[in-house]
């Protein structure tokens, strides 16, 4: 003989409920939630889920459901329990989780959450009550009430024109290819009953098996918002209800789904596995002697987007870095970035360096005549311009400032290719100032150049400009 | 060499990942994307969680998920997605959850630019979202901090179990600069007395910020109070420079300060006595250090990028003993140093030179 109790998916006693009455829900006479808790409870414990599930519960009517089972339990914000669900999944893919909501919170104000959810396959399973009403919150319009229905902000009742119409999000959510099961069913009367237990155990099954997303809309009846007796809201419920949201699957791919294949890897942290892979972010530059700078280099580099500009910067960083500076590059960043002028900062010093922005310049290269009419006057007297003459036709004031007037991307050009007139700036910059020698520089250049093939091209250009000063 | 250069978003990553974050959520804005991109990268390759979220509302739902299952997690954004995050931190704070949430500072109100500001300074430190709580926040000047702060902010929002935040600037974000790249270690927290993971030893737990009792609410926020006292007690940090003597003391946070600290020699050298103190927490804000100068004949100048927002709490912590000034530029307009040298001498004018 099989006895009949209460599921052991629920607590024996509900503790974290306010009030004397610790053995009955905070549910209406006649609301669907407690048939809907109690089946999802029973297949918790008959699949033997219990201890690993997880329930998000929304806000809305079924804010309390960690009241009653008796398993990990977390309560989101109103409509975003689906990405709190992704949350809890993807670092415990063993985990089972349930996102329990009403219509208000799947429907309205969580549509994104819900949508994104689905679209993304997420393995959890989504139970989602429309009752066609908010109920916590006093008989307002859900996005699921019907046209015609009265809620407190639907005096006289929804109009299409006004108000919109009901939202069947079964039908939407069986647009996305992901989804692999998604069914509505209704707990009207005892045949529908049925068939939302059975939809339940599906839907936590394909779950459990690694088949991915699944979704049980369940109409459900809420005699209080309705203003109805219980025995007539099941009846509108199955009569009425059903015209505009009709049940049925709507997609179910369980049986064309591989186990596991929707199973997602997480691995806990591991500092060996960590250590190893920060490893491998450190710089591939060799050690290189320390070098002291005769006068800290405070540099602005400019010119037009993909000449190179950002990356002479970076190059010029890496070399003081290798020599122990203190080193700042800062871009100019944005939109500016995408076409029309590119500029950086770029500073080395011996010490603790302040402000990354350089406003007066004792170096500056001007790769465009924009940036030569821009820059030149931020110069301070004595300091170093550096011009692409091949590009740039106006000349610096000579008098005020020391110019190297280089055709850099002629030189480039000689030498294999336009791209890299900055390599042979570079060399230029390295030579009038002095701050390095060149084959510190080389040795610096080779290390940090990713694309092995062209090392000896930059070799060449760097060295090309670095002989260009010197040879004056 | 144990070094990389890099910029400060990524240098957030490499903290975060030796940390031992696992979980990344986010949604792309400039000028915070790096950090999405760095995550994108390394946090799948370890094993761990990457997803790009459909919204920021998502994304830090995403985080209180996580962040309740005791694993550590992060979510990072720019000033307007880090308005939208705030109701997710109000939850976070309300259900006592550690995690790390960055805010890479632009330009607003509105849609604003993408240039640097620190105009969020009242909505991190006085709590963006509704109810009683405090985000611990950490203000990083440079690729370095941006590393170790994120790795303490993770210890720190573990100790509280309260969300941190890193309160960044754009400038601070996209500099590249010399970073140590730290060793990973262990994580010394057991969350299973609260955590709720989804396995059989977390399964009598609960993540919740519903309190329904007034009576009990209360006794939650009073409880919240203590511990955010306990912070205030013990982690207000911040450096000084050139302050013991000093006739000005300019109180600066992120990249200012570095602008600040690149003045106060000139300004000596000028004679004028001008110190900084820098801010590394802003909340807690290190109201004792600031206070206990002014016990003596000087003055404090606030420089932000902003229209005054910390300067109220350097007044706060003064408590009218010495006078405090306030210079700032916004919109992403980013003071020279010749412009902060200038405020300087306005101010110290009659005052006896040394």
């Amino acid at each position: 003989m099989k006895v009949y109790e209460k599921s052991h998916s629920f607590y024996e006693v509900f503790e974290r409920k306010s009030g004397p009455a610790k053995e009955a829900t905070h549910y209406c006479p006649g609301c669907g939630h407690g048939n809907v808790h109690k089946m999802i409870a029973e297949a918790l414990e008959d699949m033997e889920l219990t201890s690993r599930t997880v329930l998000v519960s929304p806000v809305g009517c079924s804010v309390f459901a960690y009241y009653y089972f008796d398993c990990g339990n977390t309560q989101a914000a109103h409509g975003r329990a689906p990405a709190v669900a992704t949350g809890v999944k993807r670092a415990n893919p063993d985990s089972i989780v349930i996102s329990y909501q009403g219509d208000g919170d799947l429907a309205a104000i969580g549509t994104a959450e819900t949508i994104h959810a689905a679209n993304r396959g997420e393995n959890i399973t989504v139970f989602f009550i429309n009752n066609a009403i908010y109920g916590m919150t006093g008989g307002q319009m859900a996005p699921t009430t019907m046209l015609g229905q009265r809620s407190t902000t639907t005096p006289l009742g929804r109009q299409e024109h006004v108000h919109g119409n009901p939202i069947r999000m079964c039908e939407m959510l069986s647009t996305l290819p992901a989804p692999t099961y998604i069914e509505r069913v209704a707990v009207g009367d005892s045949k529908h009953v049925m068939k939302t237990r059975k939809a339940i155990r599906k839907a936590l099954k394909i779950q459990a098996e690694g088949k991915g997303y699944s979704f049980v809309e369940i109409l459900s009846p809420c005699p209080t918002g309705w203003k109805m007796d219980p025995t007539v809201a099941r009846d509108w419920l199955m009569d009425e209800m059903t015209k505009v949201f009709p049940l049925g699957v709507f997609k179910d791919e369980s049986d064309n789904v591989d186990e596991g294949s929707w199973d997602r890897e997480f691995k806990p942290f591991d500092t060996d596995q960590v250590n190893a892979y920060l490893d491998r972010l450190k710089t591939s530059m060799t050690e290189g002697a320390q070098v002291t700078l005769k006068e800290d280099l405070h540099c602005k580099f400019a010119g037009f987007g993909g000449q190179g500009i950002l990356t002479l910067g970076l190059f010029l960083s890496q070399i003081g870095m290798r020599a122990g500076q203190q080193v700042s590059w800062f871009p100019a960043y944005g939109p500016e970035m995408r076409g029309g002028t590119a500029n950086c900062s770029v500073n080395l010093s011996n010490e603790r360096i302040g402000s990354p922005l350089v406003d007066e310049p004792n170096v500056l290269v001007v790769m465009n005549q924009p940036s030569l009419d821009a820059f030149e006057k931020t110069v301070p007297d004595g300091g170093l311009i550096i011009v692409d003459t091949t590009i740039v036709q106006g000349k610096p004031d000579t008098d005020r400032l020391n110019a190297v007037m280089i055709p850099a991307s002629k030189i480039a050009d000689e030498v294999g290719t336009p791209k890299i007139a900055n390599v042979v700036i570079l060399g230029a910059l390295v030579a009038a100032t002095g701050a390095f020698t060149p084959e510190y520089c080389m040795e610096t250049l080779r290390s940090v150049i990713k694309k092995k093939n062209l090392v000896e091209m930059n070799m060449e250009a760097f060295r090309r400009g670095y002989d260009f000063v010197k040879n004056q | 060499m144990a070094k990389q250069f890099m910029k400060g978003n990524d240098a957030i990553i490499v903290g975060a990942l030796a940390a031992g974050c696992r979980a990344y959520y986010g949604y792309p804005i400039t000028p915070a994307s790096e950090i999405a991109h760095a995550a994108a990268l390394h946090f799948p390759a370890l094993g761990g969680v990457f997803i790009q979220a459909e919204s920021e509302v998502a994304a830090i739902n995403m985080v209180y998920g996580t962040a309740g299952m005791g694993i550590r997690t992060m979510t990072a954004s720019s000033s307007p997605g880090f308005s939208l995050k705030q109701e997710g931190l109000s939850y976070c704070a309300g259900a006592e959850l550690p995690l790390v949430v960055v805010n890479i500072d632009r330009g607003g109100p509105g849609l604003g630019n993408i240039a640097p500001e620190q105009a969020d300074y009242f909505q991190v430190t006085k709590g963006g979202g509704h109810g009683n709580y405090r985000l611990i926040t950490l203000a990083p000047n440079g690729a370095q901090e941006m590393c170790d702060l994120t790795m303490k902010a993770f210890d720190l929002a573990d100790k509280y179990r309260n969300p941190a935040c890193i309160m960044a600037d754009g400038i601070t974000g996209q500099m590249m600069e010399v970073v140590e790249i730290p060793e990973a270690k262990p994580v010394p927290y057991d969350h299973t007395a609260w955590a709720v993971d989804g396995t059989p030893a977390t399964s009598k737990n609960l993540i919740s910020s519903i309190v329904l009792e007034p009576s009990e609410l209360e006794e939650h926020n009073l409880k919240l109070d203590a511990k955010y006292r306990e912070i205030m007690a013990n982690e207000a940090l911040c450096e000084e420079y050139r302050t013991e003597d000093a006739d000005l003391i300019v109180v600066a946070y992120g990249v200012i300060s570095r602008i600040v600290y690149s003045t106060v020699d000139q300004a000596r050298a000028e004679g004028l006595k001008v110190g900084l103190l820098r801010p590394i927490t802003l909340w807690p804000f290190p109201s004792e250090a600031i206070a206990a100068h002014a016990e003596r004949d000087m003055r404090f100048l606030a420089v932000e990028l902003s229209t005054g927002q910390m300067v109220e709490d350097v007044r706060l912590a003064v408590g009218g003993k010495a006078p405090v000034d306030f210079y700032g530029r916004c919109g992403g307009m980013v003071p020279e140093g010749a412009e902060l040298m200038n405020q300087y001498r306005q101010l110290m004018e009659g005052v006896v030179r040394s």
